[in-house]
């Protein structure tokens, strides 16, 4: 880190003044945590009671003899609590909450793993909990919210803007700067003002961590390759630290491509050439906008990846040259979900099947000897109504008519 | 120093200023034209003009919902540009611009000063650039001679309050209460206490804004600050009667 809070010339703090104050605690309480051994441990206790940490290093051997090449392996954050790797994340900032001794929490969520998991967070810390979600994202992601709320939190539609998440962002601090006081918001990813970037890739290195002892130990050497989905980009972050001094192990985050970067409905901000550089939502990043600096409507089938900006880290390793950016379609997406289903009985999310879309276009070019590691940031369960859908499932649609018809009349 | 001068020679004649708020290209240039020419008609002694940006994370829904409209109407930074110019030429008041440090940032910041200066604009205000985060705009600021309007919150600190006024010109804007634009504050105790706060921090002029909405409002701040900000109020008013209603409401503040 350059300047306080920027890699490069990424990042900072463009904070309202309302909020300068709170910034400076969080600031000086997350400065006594990073300098506290037990503070780690304390971390990891948690993440292996209450979570499954360590999860899995799983080998993918059917999807390897498939494609002939690299040994593909994949990290099943799918198998923490509440099903991704934003659990990580919150249960961190849960324990800075605690020590604060703030009474309550608000959050953000695109594909609602992240609210999810906040929710989860304040039911067991006894914390009032209100959630902000894209209305656009509320319908897309409807089993997510409805255990939030029967864990107790409200859930906010936002529908303002695109009603995607960087509305939902919005609105959040909009709540911050009302209730400041008591109040602590639990930033869902990589992004947004420091030490947000920081704070969130520190909690989420425990996946690398875990993935270097890991596939040392299966496979007996780095890996060639990781592939990660990058919405914000925390997942990416959290597996790419630990190997960030490892020149020999490539990096590759996987944007959304939607309809394809040539449609401009995508988001892909690092991969393609639409972005630009900007300052918004509290940190200065490459964003998806126009040449006056709005910000310009995103596409994706995956709610948590449909975002304009992208961490100032990734910002920064991207400039650099020491992460390598590629961008999957919508309709690359489904195909990879359903061939590692039938291939392996695992179900990615739609965000995390983005990492295995390239992941399948690179393994044939490596050898058996290679191995590439795909982070799968999440399960797949919250999408079952995206999924079925685009697979056009009739049984799954006559169920739903069917349900509906009875709903309707009362029953 | 010209800001502060110009309210200066202003509070000479008046016990408080009134400056009000303005989205632009919300709902079009010509009402924002005959709403400002209503304003400095009754008497408004300063005016900031919004320009508009599709993430306005420190305002409330009146005016995040002017600010979305301006833009889905076609509203370009080169257009308030152009009607700025057009105002500051009209009217005798200072005008300021409002926006977030994007639009800013992305028209190039020297460049964005000289134009602002070439239109004849006093003053800006970024709700989302603190100083620490300006040091170049601050820079600019002094050389186009155009007065860096910061901001003091409830929240800030007697000490953090002296930081922010050092590099502050033209006056501070106080923010009433925690939150965002639109909710109506009350002007009672704890206001009152925290503006003392502010009084004590700096010899700049004060100007309190966020949720005054009435002529009770604006009489409350007298000898506690210097100037009342109208905001989200002449908006919803706009609204619901047309710009017609705006000058009698703004003849009826004080
Ligand atoms: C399963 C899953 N993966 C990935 C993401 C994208 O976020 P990030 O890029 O911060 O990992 C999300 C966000 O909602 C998610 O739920």
């Amino acid at each position: 880190m350059d300047k306080q809070g920027f890699f490069g010339k990424w990042g900072g703090a463009y904070i309202p003044e309302v909020l300068h104050q709170t910034f400076q605690e969080l600031n000086a309480e997350f400065t006594k945590c990073k300098n506290d051994p037990a503070f780690w441990q304390e971390y990891v206790e948690l993440m292996s009671t209450y979570s499954c940490r360590p999860t899995p290093l799983t080998h993918a051997e059917n999807l390897s003899r498939h494609f002939g090449g690299a040994q593909i392996y994949i990290k099943r954050e799918d198998l923490n609590h509440t099903g991704a790797h934003k659990a990580n994340n919150v249960m961190g900032q849960g324990l800075l909450v605690k020590r604060m001794g703030k009474k309550r929490v608000i959050a953000e969520t695109g594909a609602g793993q992240h609210g999810m998991a906040t929710a989860t967070m304040a039911a067991k810390f006894g914390l009032a909990c209100t959630i902000y979600m894209g209305e656009e994202d509320v319908r897309r992601q409807r089993p997510n919210v409805f255990w939030m709320e029967k864990m107790g939190a409200t859930v906010v539609p936002v529908t303002n803007g695109s009603r995607t998440l960087k509305d939902a962002i919005n609105e959040a601090f909009r709540d911050w700067v009302t209730n400041v006081d008591e109040t602590h918001y639990v930033f869902g990813t990589v992004c947004g003002p420091h030490p947000f970037p920081e704070m969130v890739a520190w909690f989420q290195s425990i996946i690398g961590l875990e993935v270097a002892e890991q596939i040392i130990r299966y496979h007996g050497k780095m890996p060639a390759r990781i592939f990660a989905c990058v919405g914000g980009g925390s997942n990416a972050m959290g597996i790419f630290k630990r190997f960030i001094p490892e020149s020999n192990v490539e990096l590759v985050g996987v944007e959304a491509g939607g309809h394809g970067i040539a449609t401009g409905l995508h988001a892909a901000r690092l991969s393609g050439t639409d972005a630009s550089p900007g300052v918004a939502q509290g940190y200065k990043t490459m964003f998806l906008q126009d040449d006056d600096g709005q910000m310009q409507e995103t596409h994706s089938v995956a709610a948590g990846l449909d975002y304009v900006g992208v961490s100032p880290i990734l910002s920064y390793l991207w400039e650099k040259g020491r992460v390598r950016f590629e961008a999957a379609t919508d309709t690359e997406v489904m195909a990879a979900l359903d061939l590692t289903m039938k291939k392996e009985g695992i179900i990615p999310a739609l965000e995390s099947s983005h990492a295995f879309v390239q992941a399948f276009k690179e393994a044939p070019q490596l050898t058996p000897d290679d191995a590439i590691i795909i982070n799968m940031s999440g399960r797949g369960d919250k999408d079952i109504f995206t999924i079925a859908h685009a697979f056009n499932d009739p049984s799954w649609k006559d169920f739903i008519i069917k349900r509906g018809l009875e709903y309707s009349q009362g029953k | 120093m010209q800001l502060e001068q110009q309210l200066r020679d202003r509070l000479e004649k008046r016990d408080i200023l009134l400056m009000t708020h303005i989205v632009l290209g919300y709902p079009s240039f010509d009402t924002n034209r005959e709403v400002i020419r209503q304003m400095v008609e009754n008497g408004v002694d300063c005016i900031e003009m919004q320009i508009p940006f599709s993430e306005p994370m420190a305002d409330g829904p009146v005016i995040v919902r002017a600010n979305q409209e301006a833009i889905k109407n076609g509203t370009k930074v080169a257009d308030c540009l152009s009607f700025a110019a057009e105002m500051t030429a009209s009217h005798n008041i200072p005008f300021l611009f409002m926006t977030y440090y994007n639009i800013i940032f992305k028209y190039g910041e020297e460049a964005f000063f000289e134009k602002a200066r070439g239109c004849g604009i006093k003053g800006f205000i970024v709700p989302d650039l603190p100083p620490e985060e300006g040091e170049s705009f601050l820079q600019l600021a002094a050389e186009y001679e155009i007065a860096p309007i910061l901001i003091f919150a409830p929240t800030s600190t007697d000490e953090r309050m002296r930081v922010l006024a050092s590099k502050a010109q033209g006056f501070i804007y106080c923010v009433a209460r925690r939150g965002v634009t639109g909710v109506k504050s009350v002007i009672g105790e704890e206001v009152l206490e925290y503006l003392g706060r502010c009084r004590q921090a700096t010899s700049l002029p004060l100007a309190v804004g966020f949720g005054i909405q009435d002529r009770d409002d604006v009489s409350a701040l007298i000898g506690k600050a210097d100037m009342a900000v109208i905001g989200s109020q002449t908006i919803r008013l706009v609204d619901e009667k047309g710009a017609g209603a705006v000058g009698p409401f703004i003849a009826g503040l004080r």
